[in-house]
């Protein structure tokens, strides 16, 4: 009988230290339950932040914020309801619904059952709503445009992607993101900080009461307000100038390297890319004429063309192989292999190359910086030459708050050892360098921001189109000088010459009496069809104020498109009147993208 | 130790344990429902408060009542509850799939819970008769099984295989007396055979059958030739058997056949051995019987018996399924109850999984989630410590029991205790499928804690005169 009761009593004891030792893994030990325990019980609703508004410069609202609502529900919660009215109600078909419940039917976290909903239907729908409980609204908000301009350079927000979930987990799915424009580059500003109420719900998903009297809980910040440096009546002007127009215009303030203006044609509105036509607009808007994605401004280089004689005349002063009483007599420039053409000739000064923009001088005073002889070789002299380039802003990256902003084209000798050997290749192999054409490509942003450090007489400040975060400061970078490797004496002669250009010279299409507008013609050579036609302003000469960059592709010189659009753009910001209004007309009506 | 002293003396030590179980019990239950809101007696905690009441008034009628009578009225008590059993069959609520319930008023009441106390007065009865060895004629052992099995069957058919498996908590009492130690593997590899069909091909459980049942031949009687013909002609049998099928292409289910062969091999086995102590040459077709009827009961009950709910438990058990929101749920959210209690729990009436819903039957079956949840470590552990001493406390009351009678209603006790607060808490920390009885004493409803509480002052006041002999 012993062993019997002695078994018994085992079964008894053995049985109670299993279940302690599973015990004490299972709630001492292992900690994992304790996670799913807060999750199970505990509801976080996210409380959104408004996004920040956008100002112009003079306190316009450029981007602000609209309510919308969506509607969601707790799939696990959800009793018999009136499927046909529910559908009637909220304009979605039985199936559609059917669909989004039941692949979710376990599931305790909240499912929209509708997004996006509007105001007006919002209303509609509240009315009703008391009939089915289950369903409740969140409150959200969406971008509101109150002026249709400048759409590449705001850029749109959208639904996080997967891989934005990825790369930051602040992201929840269901969040917005800047996708492209400021909307990207200022998102950490812009998004504020989201919030969150805590409830304690049961398994049903039905709200018990606010967790610990809403102790945990956490506002919702709004995101912080931006005040950009556009102009929007500028901008307004200068996408209704090149309307119809492949091209852009870049407008910055010398002093202060604000863009006034960044046109990017031809544009959309950006209202397109607001709420649920968003995708669909996207792959419309992708597949137009002229990729109005595409931001030209930002992204397409053009040789400079003509425009870049002031920079080699900059670095031919400065390296003194040339000074302003130098003269030349040409009749076009023999490169050995083939002869640089020419728009004038003869005996050549100083100020009527650029004037006139003579290809013969600066080949000249290209060959002499080229073949200086306090160089050892060429590709000294050559890398010696674009770090002047470099020192306008051209070639680099200007490390603008902007995105996708490229970085040019400007090669360094070793290209040219490359491609032509080792030592042979002198000046006259790359001589199209000289009259801004061959391998050079930069932006409109570029050109802006090259013209705007000559206005300044040598410096500039990187190029922003934020001027003030509210509550906060912009970076550093976007109030510092950047000089030219040119000192300011020699700026004069050439500003002088600029001024000619504009009031005597190839540019005359943009002069306006009592502006002193220097600029300077150009005109992008254009494998692939009619030349780019390209103008490089600023103005007034003295204590300028605005400097102006305008490229019209397929238009031909420089001279018939782009120097008229800058007077104008010009004439618009200082005057805020205009007087050529048949010059005015003109531009608004020519259309290069859809006839010829 | 004089006849006096111990005269009409309950054990007190049983009836605090008692007392401490239902009061915690109660506790637990009043938090489960706890929403902050006031006193309520229509709540469910106020129900069980006042069906605690009526527990303790019948419990104090119950300490004057002459132990003779419970000793007379045995038989009739296992009679009216089996009566009641069947009755609940025709006119019984259906709750949850199962008709098992009586409604009376706002109460209901469940034969089930009062089963197990009149089988233990049956059976203590039946094997009460001193010097009294069931397992020595065939009769009696039928006997001790048909009284064990027959409620248990009865319960089966109301669709309650929790309760109907109570029953098998009788084994120790059959253990202690007198039936054979090596019983005991014999039926866990009946319970192995029912776990292993749900892994292993049909060929590879039938070979392992045969194995097992020559080696438990020959463990048993030390005679291993006549197992060795036994099976031989078992397995020629079934080949026969196969044969004519192919060969008449007789639309015959395999199991037919290795019945039909089993049944033939049991007879020539027996008449062979009639010689022999008839029980024990009954050994081996009773064996192969029992492992092949589990075989293909198991796959029959799985089917057929058991509700698409305990299947998708038992499959959730062994893991062949992994869904945590809809059958594997209840276990998990179980667990996750329990593990977040941690060391010491949240607090009392701080549980916030028990609390809001997320444990199902979180008063009645699950009752012990929220043990684990506000309560901790320290909680359970006490707990099962608590129910741990009140077994042995039993098993020693049993143990100096003078009648036989006694003895086996304690060891009855004891057996069902065991079984309910072991499976119970083993359900809860996902350790058995989930078959829904409750935890003694601490579960919401009448009936379990008013059949719990008649079953243990039954034996407490058996034990105050342990003294006695009755026959």
């Amino acid at each position: 009988m012993k062993t019997k009761i002695f078994i018994v009593s085992s079964i008894f004891t053995i049985s109670a230290i299993i279940f302690i030792v599973k015990l004490f893994f299972l709630q001492v030990i292992d900690t994992s339950y304790k996670l799913s325990a807060e999750n199970n019980a505990l509801r976080h609703i996210t409380k959104y932040p408004v996004r920040g508004k956008i100002f112009d410069r003079n306190g316009k609202v450029l981007v602000s914020n609209k309510a919308y609502y969506d509607l969601k529900v707790v799939p696990r919660s959800l009793s018999e309801f009136d499927t046909a009215e529910f559908c009637k109600l909220i304009n979605i078909s039985k199936e559609d619904l059917i669909k989004k419940i039941r692949r979710k039917r376990h599931s305790y976290k909240p499912i929209t059952i509708k997004k996006q909903i509007e105001d007006i239907e919002y209303a509609y729908i509240q009315e009703q709503l008391f009939k089915f409980p289950d369903f409740y609204i969140e409150k959200r908000t969406l971008r509101d445009y109150n002026e249709l301009t400048a759409a590449q350079l705001l850029g749109y927000s959208a639904e996080v992607s997967g891989e934005d979930l990825k790369r930051d987990d602040y992201y929840k799915p269901g969040d917005f993101i800047g996708k492209s424009g400021i909307e990207k580059k200022y998102e950490t500003h812009l998004r504020g900080k989201k919030g969150e109420k805590i409830f304690v719900v049961n398994v049903h998903g039905s709200i018990q009461g606010i967790y610990k009297n809403g102790k945990y809980d956490k506002e919702a910040v709004a995101g912080k307000d931006l005040i950009s440096t556009i102009d929007v009546e500028l901008q307004k002007y200068g996408e209704l100038l090149m309307q119809n127009k492949i091209g852009s215009i870049v407008v910055i303030e010398p002093a202060t390297g604000e863009i006034l203006a960044m046109v990017s044609s031809p544009t959309y509105s950006p209202d397109l890319f607001v709420g649920k036509k968003l995708s669909e607009n996207y792959r419309r808007v992708e597949k137009q004429k002229g990729k109005p994605l595409f931001d030209r401004a930002l992204r397409s280089m053009y040789p400079p063309g003509s425009t870049f004689k002031l920079v080699n005349a900059l670095i031919g002063l400065e390296e003194k192989v040339i000074n302003n009483r130098t003269v030349f007599i040409t009749d076009g420039y023999d490169a050995g292999t083939h002869v640089v053409g020419d728009h004038i000739s003869g005996l050549v000064t100083f100020q009527k190359s650029i004037q006139f923009s003579s290809n013969a001088y600066y080949c000249h005073v290209f060959k002499r910086i080229i073949s200086n002889k306090k160089f050892p070789d060429y590709a000294s002299a050559y890398e010696e030459w674009k770090k002047y380039v470099q020192s306008f802003g051209l070639g680099i990256s200007l490390n603008t708050d902007l995105n996708f902003e490229k970085k040019g084209i400007l090669y360094s000798s070793t290209y040219f050892d490359r491609y032509y050997g080792k030592r042979h290749w002198n000046y006259n192999t790359i001589i199209s360098l000289a009259i801004g054409q061959g391998e050079l490509g930069f932006t409109p942003l570029q050109s802006a921001n090259m013209i705007s450090a000559i206005a300044n007489r040598g410096y500039y400040i990187t190029p922003h189109v934020i001027k003030k975060i509210v509550g906060d400061t912009i970076a550093k970078k976007f109030t510092e000088k950047h000089l030219t490797k040119v000192q300011a004496e020699y700026f004069e002669p050439v500003i002088d010459a600029a001024e000619l250009v504009v009031s005597a010279g190839t540019g005359f299409s943009a002069y306006l009496p009592g502006l002193d507008i220097c600029g300077k013609t150009g005109t992008a050579q254009n494998p692939h069809g009619i030349d780019h036609s390209i103008f490089v302003a600023f103005a007034p000469k003295k204590n300028p104020k605005i400097a102006i960059s305008v490229y019209v592709e397929n238009a031909g010189y420089g001279s018939s498109w782009a120097a008229p659009i800058a007077g104008l753009m010009i004439e618009k910001y200082l005057t805020n009147k205009i007087t050529k209004t048949w010059q005015e007309k003109r531009i608004i009506e020519a259309d290069f993208i859809n006839k010829k | 130790m004089s006849d006096k002293i111990s005269k009409n003396k309950i054990d007190l030590i049983s009836v605090g344990i008692y007392l401490l179980l239902v009061v915690l019990g109660w506790i637990n239950i009043y938090s489960s429902a706890y929403d902050g809101s006031s006193f309520e007696f229509g709540s469910r905690y106020g129900k069980q408060m006042i069906m605690i009441g009526m527990t303790f008034v019948i419990l104090l009628i119950l300490l004057f009542v002459d132990v003779n009578i419970i000793f007379s009225s045995s038989y009739f008590a296992y009679g009216f509850v089996l009566l009641a059993l069947i009755a609940v069959l025709f006119l019984g609520d259906k709750t949850g799939g199962s008709r098992s319930w009586f409604e009376i008023g706002s109460f209901k009441l469940q034969p089930a819970e009062f089963a197990k106390l009149a089988t233990a007065l049956a059976l203590s009865r039946f094997l009460g008769k001193e010097n009294f060895n069931f397992t020595s004629d065939l009769k009696s052992f039928v006997s001790v099984l048909g009284i064990v099995f027959f409620p248990a069957f009865l319960i089966l058919l109301q669709g309650d295989l929790g309760s109907a498996m109570v029953f098998s908590s009788f084994i120790f009492v059959l253990y202690r007396q007198g039936l054979s130690f090596y019983w005991f593997p014999i039926i866990l590899i009946g319970i192995l055979v029912f776990v292993s069909f749900f892994f292993l091909n049909i060929v590879l459980i039938f070979i392992f059958l045969i194995v097992i049942g020559l080696v438990t031949y020959r463990y048993i009687t030390g005679n291993i030739r006549e197992a060795v013909i036994g099976a031989i002609l078992l397995v020629i049998m079934i080949l026969i058997g196969l044969a004519i099928i192919i060969f008449f292409r007789a639309n015959i289910k395999v199991h037919i056949i290795i019945a039909v062969s089993v049944f033939i091999v049991s007879l020539i086995v027996v008449v062979k051995s009639f010689k022999e102590m008839i029980l024990k040459s009954l050994i081996v077709p009773v064996l192969l019987l029992f492992y092949i009827g589990s075989l293909y009961s198991t796959g029959y009950i799985f089917e057929n018996i058991l509700k698409s709910h305990h299947r998708a438990r038992i499959n959730v058990l062994f893991g062949l399924e992994k869904d945590l929101t809809d059958i594997g749920y209840n276990v998990h959210q179980s667990k996750i109850a329990i593990g977040s209690g941690g060391l010491s729990g949240k607090g009392y009436l701080k549980g916030t999984q028990t609390k809001y819903d997320f444990v199902p039957e979180q008063d009645t079956d699950f009752i012990f989630c929220t043990v684990g949840e506000e309560w901790g470590f320290v909680g359970t552990a006490f707990v099962i410590i608590v129910f741990t001493v009140l077994l042995f406390r039993i098993l020693f009351l049993a143990e100096r029991q003078r009648s036989v009678y006694s003895r086996v209603f304690g060891y009855s006790l004891a057996g069902v205790l065991f079984f309910h607060y072991s499976v119970n808490i083993a359900m809860t920390i996902g350790l058995f499928p989930v078959i829904g009885i409750p935890l003694p004493f601490f579960s919401y409803g009448g009936s379990s804690l008013f059949a719990f509480s008649m079953f243990l002052f039954i034996f407490l006041r058996l034990d105050s005169q342990h003294n006695t002999l009755y026959t």
